[in-house]
């Protein structure tokens, strides 16, 4: 069935790293919904997150095809119950005297920020898991939105509870 | 840096080609230009030592290296220039890469500080050869450059091989550092898995024993990994009945009694029905691609799958397997046939049990043998039949693409690796000729020959001046039916003989041809002259075109339509 798959690659950060990882992608007919890229700790590292979707035998396909590049040093799968998943949005909404308070109230339910104002917008940065992050949207609509972008998804796995 | 004079100082071009020397390289393949110039340079100096073999165009170069690696096992080296030069070689090493060939191309580059500003003959080679390459490297320090070397040859020659690229600027082959050649590489996102996990070779195993039913279905990694002595070794332990695709022919004797051919698309009927009638199918270092499977979900679809491979993305790609092997497949057979070796009880038994399973495979291939009629026209069969029975199937064959290349296949028979050098994954019209070229400086003493069509020798006929130029005695065969051959038969089978732009109308006279380079010209009009024309080639040391002037209308059979089944063979 197709569904979500959040991968978690760390390579090695070198030039061209990226391009060899969304160009495996595009060359193999695999989906990218989503990807960010970051150094880590480590010295010469990058991780990616890359949210993607197909059946369990995509997935598979994806992880061999990236472990066979040279610079991957490590292909996890981070699923939604043992990960934190987390994103970013900045959204500008139209604001006026009477909408003004309502927004200031879904940005307290969202337990986000308001980080710009002007005379008739307001911009809103809000960090959630996916479907957070859509019913915001969906609650922010009728007021219309300006603008919109989104960092993509960023997860990391969690520690393991000891069995009680 | 404050370089101390004591230390072994060398310029880059210097650095490239001691390098290459401690790899243990003695042949290139190349052909000069601007930004390798201070590469060739250097190379004047080495003559004793490295052999230059100067193409006359860089896919030439490119193919030439790749049927040496074939030919040898060893790493074929290619070296051209920027731009068109690195453009060039484009065809030959993603036809490498399809078929697991290890070779490392150096490419020359613009110097640093011009890369990106669109300078003359620049072209950005690591770019365009990412998705064909197993991997590249832009050297932009002369500090990495012994390094990526040595990094670029472990690369290519282990694991799944396959070909390396190393872009290197003009001016880090000029400046000068210190030659320290590294004794090891560090790669922490490359290790391949060598040994089989023991569960899964016990698995596998219990259930070669256990099938009433079992084949093997073997591809080009048997020869890769050398492992064609394993292999006959199990199968006649077990008196395991032997399939091949295109690229494991070879690994197995054809002459074999176990053996029964090559399967797919062009494959034996006893092949083709073998698959589909096992209840066991051991894959030794094939993929299953869409020529050998044809409608994938029917293939072998009585069968439990094991499949052993050094990739592990090959497993489970198109097929499911119930018992994955990820290794070497030397060393796995190894393994297996050291745990069978202890059960001589049960290996007599099972041997016993599957006698009617031979005998079955056995009718099918009486039933339906590779067969031709003949006539008063030469029929290409018999030109290859004759081939092998005059070079006792001792030659090396280089061929091209299409119905020369299937008829190869099927009526050559293939008795030791890396005889068989063709380019089954990219399927490349033209490789045949300068593969056949680096196969002969690979194995001088050998009897080398290209089996081409008059469509693919004309992809790369200007290497006959390298072979003249070179003196090497490779023998073209000319299968010439002045058509495009296998477009003709699928213009006929399933385009209703609209047999559009196929017709090749003008061909060269290619026995003038072969004279006004050099070479010796033959021709064949006749079955009669089929056998005088082979001999006198082969008494001729020097390259030598036969031109055999064939039937037009024959075609290859058995054959499946695509995506049909492969037990859906239309026969002769």
């Amino acid at each position: 069935m197709e569904k979500t798959h959040i991968l978690s690659i760390h390579v090695e950060n070198e030039s061209g790293v990226l391009t060899r990882v969304a160009g495996l992608f595009s060359a193999r007919g695999f989906n990218i919904d989503s990807i960010c890229v970051a150094k880590t700790l480590e010295k010469n590292e990058s991780k990616m997150i890359i949210a993607t979707s197909g059946d369990t035998q995509i997935l598979e396909q994806i992880t061999k095809q990236l472990n066979r590049l040279v610079n991957v040093i490590k292909v996890q799968e981070l699923t939604d119950e043992d990960s934190v998943v987390r994103q970013t949005v900045l959204i500008k909404v139209n604001a006026d005297e009477t909408t003004k308070s309502d927004i200031f109230r879904i940005k307290d339910i969202f337990g986000g920020r308001v980080i710009d104002v002007s005379r008739n917008s307001y911009t809103l940065e809000v960090t959630g898991s996916e479907r957070k992050i859509e019913s915001l949207i969906d609650i922010l609509r009728p007021l219309g939105i300006k603008d919109i972008v989104k960092t993509g998804i960023i997860a990391l796995q969690r520690t393991r509870k000891p069995n009680l | 840096m404050n370089h101390n004079s004591k230390k072994n100082l060398m310029t880059g071009s210097k650095i490239i080609i001691e390098s290459l020397i401690k790899e243990g390289v003695d042949t290139i393949f190349g052909y000069p230009g601007g930004a390798v110039l201070n590469i060739y340079d250097e190379l004047l100096n080495y003559k004793d030592k490295i052999k230059h073999i100067l193409v006359r165009h860089e896919q030439g170069a490119a193919h030439a290296a790749d049927g040496y690696a074939r030919a040898s096992g060893k790493v074929g080296v290619v070296l051209v220039t920027s731009g068109p030069g690195a453009t060039n070689t484009i065809t030959g090493i993603a036809t490498a890469n399809m078929d697991s060939v290890p070779m490392v191309i150096l490419t020359g580059q613009v110097p640093t500080n011009l890369i990106g500003n669109d300078a003359f003959q620049e072209a950005d080679t690591v770019g365009i050869t990412r998705p064909c390459t197993k991997h590249n490297y832009l050297v932009k320090d002369i500090k990495d450059l012994a390094r990526t070397i040595k990094e670029a040859f472990y690369i290519a020659s282990t694991g799944r091989p396959g070909p390396v690229l190393i872009d290197i600027p003009k001016d880090i082959t000029s400046s000068v550092y210190e030659f320290d050649y590294p004794e090891n590489v560090e790669l922490r996102g490359y290790s391949p898995t060598y040994f089989g996990h023991h569960v899964q070779i016990s698995k596998l195993s219990a259930e070669i024993l256990k099938a009433k039913k079992p084949l093997l279905y073997i591809g080009g990694g048997v020869i890769s990994s050398n492992a064609a002595n394993e292999l006959k070794e199990l199968a006649e332990l077990l008196d395991l009945p032997v399939t091949s695709t295109l690229m494991g022919l070879g690994g197995f004797p054809s002459n074999h009694p176990l053996f029964f051919g090559m399967l797919g698309m062009h494959g034996t009927y006893a092949a083709n029905m073998a698959i589909s009638n096992a209840d066991f199918i051991v894959a030794v270092g094939a993929r299953f691609d869409d020529r050998v499977t044809g409608k994938v979900e029917e293939f072998g679809k009585n069968a439990k799958f094991a499949h052993i491979d050094i990739d592990p993305s090959s497993i489970g790609k198109n097929v499911k397997i119930e018992i994955p092997v990820v290794g070497d497949v030397k060393s796995v057979l190894s393994s297996v046939l050291e745990i069978l070796n202890n059960k001589t009880e049960e290996i007599s038994s099972a041997k016993y049990e599957r006698l009617g399973w031979l005998e079955e495979i056995n009718a099918w291939k009486y039933e339906h043998p590779l067969l031709y009629r003949m006539n008063d026209i030469i029929k290409p069969q018999y030109v290859i039949e004759k081939i092998y029975e005059l070079t006792d199937g001792e030659a090396v064959i280089a061929t091209e693409v299409g119905q020369s290349q299937m008829w190869t296949a099927q009526f050559y028979q293939f008795k030791h690796p890396r005889t068989l050098l063709t380019s089954g994954g990219l399927g490349t019209m033209g490789f045949g000729f300068p593969a056949a070229i680096g196969a002969q400086i690979a194995c001088p003493d050998k009897t080398v020959f290209d089996i081409a069509g008059d469509g693919s020798i004309q992809m790369n006929i200007q290497e006959l001046a390298t072979a003249v130029q070179y003196n090497l005695p490779v023998k073209i065969a000319i299968i010439n039916n002045n058509f495009l051959g296998m477009i003709r038969q699928w213009q006929e089978l399933f385009y209703h003989k609209r047999y559009s732009f196929s017709e090749m109308n003008v061909n060269p006279d290619f026995v003038k041809l072969a004279e006004a380079y050099g070479a010796v010209g033959l021709r064949a009009k006749s079955p009669d002259e089929v056998v005088p024309v082979i001999e006198k080639a082969l008494s001729i040391k020097k390259p030598v075109i036969m031109d055999f002037v064939v039937d037009k209308e024959e075609s290859v059979y058995p054959m499946v339509a695509p995506g049909s089944p492969i037990t859906g063979m239309l026969l002769v």
